[in-house]
C-alpha cells in the first residue's frame, strides 16, 4: 500500500519503440506494460493460460488421430445436414461460426461506443452479443444432441476410430462451456452499463472496487478469444 | 497502490481528449477509439474468410491444398480478430511479444508429439497388423 511511487504513463517522456522498446520496457524495476491498465494485463494472461488449456486439448486430438490404426470418420459427412431433401455438408457448423463471428462483431462495436459512454447503445449491443452467443450454445446443443442419437460415445461411434467421439465432445464441450460463461457475464455487465455504474463509480457488488468503461474493454477481450478458440476448433476439428 | 492505479487512469479516461494531444505516439492510454467503419470492414472479411474455409470443404478440395488453405484461413482470421478486434494492434511490442510468443512456442509441443504418434501408430501396426 506504500509503494506509490508507480511508473505514471502520462508524466513520462516518450518511449522508445521497436526492439529498444521492448527491452526499455522489461528492464529492471518497473511494470512492464506501460500503457496497459492492470485488468486488461491479467485478462491478456488469463487468455494466454487458457490458450494453452484449448491448445493441450487439441494436440491430444492430434495425437490420437495420428495415431490410430482404424480410419478417421469424416467430418463433413457426420456434421452434414439433411435440408429439402439433400444432404448439405458441414451446414450447421458453418451457421455457427456465422453467429460467432456476429457476436464479435457486436462486441467490438459494444466497445467502441462502451469509450463514447453510450450507455443505451453499449447495453444493447452487449446483449445483442449475448443473444448470439445463446444461440450458439443452443445450436450446439442440438449438434450434440443429434450426435448422441445416432450413437456417438466418448467410446466409441458408428464410422470409425473411437477416439473421435472423447476428442469431440472434450473440445467443443469445454468451448460451450466458455460461451456459457461469457453470456452471463455479458449479461452481468450490460446490466452495470445500462444502470450506469461506470458513470457514477458505484461499487461492484463482488470486488467493492469502481468500474469504469475499459471493463467493457476487458469483457470484449474474453468474448473475442472465445471467437478466436472457435476459428482453430472449426479449422482442425471439423475442416481437417 | 491500488489508489494510485485507479487514480492515474480514472484520470486517463476523464481526460482522454487532452491526453491523445499532449501525449507522444508511444505513450497512449489503454483508451481505444476508432471509427465503427473499421469493425465492420473487418467483420465482413471475417465472414468472406469463413465462407472461403467453408466452401474448401464444400467442393471437397483434398490433399495438401486443402490443408493449406484450411491454415491460411485460419490464420488470417486469428490474425484479424488479434489485431484489430482485440486491438492488439495498438498495443506496446512488449506486450505484442508476451502475449504472442508463447503460444508460437506451442509449436515445439506439437512437433514432439507428431514423432510420438508416428511411433505409436508404428507399435500399433507392428503388433495388431495394418487396421481393419
Amino acid at each position: 500500500m506504500a509503494e506509490t511511487t508507480m511508473t505514471h504513463t502520462s508524466q513520462m517522456e516518450p518511449r522508445p519503440a521497436g526492439w529498444r522498446g521492448i527491452a526499455a520496457d522489461w528492464a529492471s524495476d518497473q511494470r512492464a506494460f506501460k500503457n496497459v491498465s492492470w485488468g486488461k494485463a491479467m485478462m491478456w494472461i488469463f487468455l494466454l493460460s487458457d490458450t494453452f488449456i484449448f491448445g493441450c486439448f487439441l494436440l491430444s486430438y492430434m495425437t490420437a488421430r495420428m495415431s490410430t490404426r482404424v480410419p478417421w470418420p469424416n467430418p463433413s459427412e457426420v456434421f452434414a445436414l439433411r435440408i429439402g431433401g439433400s444432404e448439405i455438408p458441414l451446414i450447421l457448423i458453418a451457421i455457427m461460426t456465422f453467429v460467432l463471428i456476429s457476436s464479435s462483431g457486436t462486441m467490438a462495436m459494444a466497445v467502441n461506443f462502451g469509450y463514447r459512454h453510450d450507455r443505451r447503445k453499449t447495453a444493447i449491443l452487449m446483449l445483442l452479443t449475448a443473444a448470439l452467443g445463446a444461440t450458439f450454445v443452443g445450436m450446439q446443443a442440438f449438434e450434440w444432441t443429434k450426435l448422441i442419437t445416432e450413437g456417438v460415445r466418448p467410446w466409441g461411434n458408428p464410422w470409425g476410430a473411437a477416439q473421435f467421439g472423447s476428442c469431440f465432445f472434450m473440445i467443443t464441450g469445454f468451448h460451450g462451456t466458455h460461451v456459457t460463461i461469457g453470456v452471463i457475464f455479458l449479461i452481468i455487465v450490460a446490466r452495470k452499463v445500462w444502470r450506469g455504474d461506470f458513470d457514477i463509480g458505484r461499487p461492484g457488488f463482488f470486488t467493492s472496487r469502481r468500474g469504469r468503461y475499459e471493463n467493457v474493454e476487458i469483457m470484449g477481450l474474453y468474448w473475442h478469444f472465445v471467437d478466436l478458440v472457435w476459428v482453430f476448433i472449426f479449422a482442425f476439428f471439423y475442416l481437417w | 497502490m491500488a489508489e494510485a492505479t485507479a487514480n492515474g487512469l480514472g484520470q486517463h479516461a476523464l481526460h482522454a481528449t487532452h491526453a491523445h494531444d499532449a501525449q507522444a505516439a508511444a505513450t497512449t492510454d489503454t483508451h481505444q477509439e476508432h471509427p465503427i467503419k473499421l469493425y465492420l470492414v473487418v467483420w465482413a472479411w471475417l465472414f468472406i474468410l469463413s465462407t472461403c474455409s467453408y466452401l474448401v470443404d464444400y467442393f471437397g478440395i483434398h490433399g495438401y491444398l486443402r490443408w493449406s488453405l484450411i491454415l491460411i484461413f485460419m490464420m488470417l482470421k486469428a490474425g484479424l480478430i488479434v489485431a484489430v478486434f482485440m486491438h492488439m494492434a495498438w498495443e506496446r511490442l512488449a506486450m505484442m511479444y508476451a502475449i504472442i510468443l508463447p503460444p508460437i512456442l506451442v509449436l515445439v509441443f506439437v512437433t514432439m508429439m507428431v514423432f510420438e504418434a508416428d511411433y505409436t501408430l508404428l507399435t500399433r501396426i507392428a503388433f495388431f497388423g495394418p487396421g481393419p
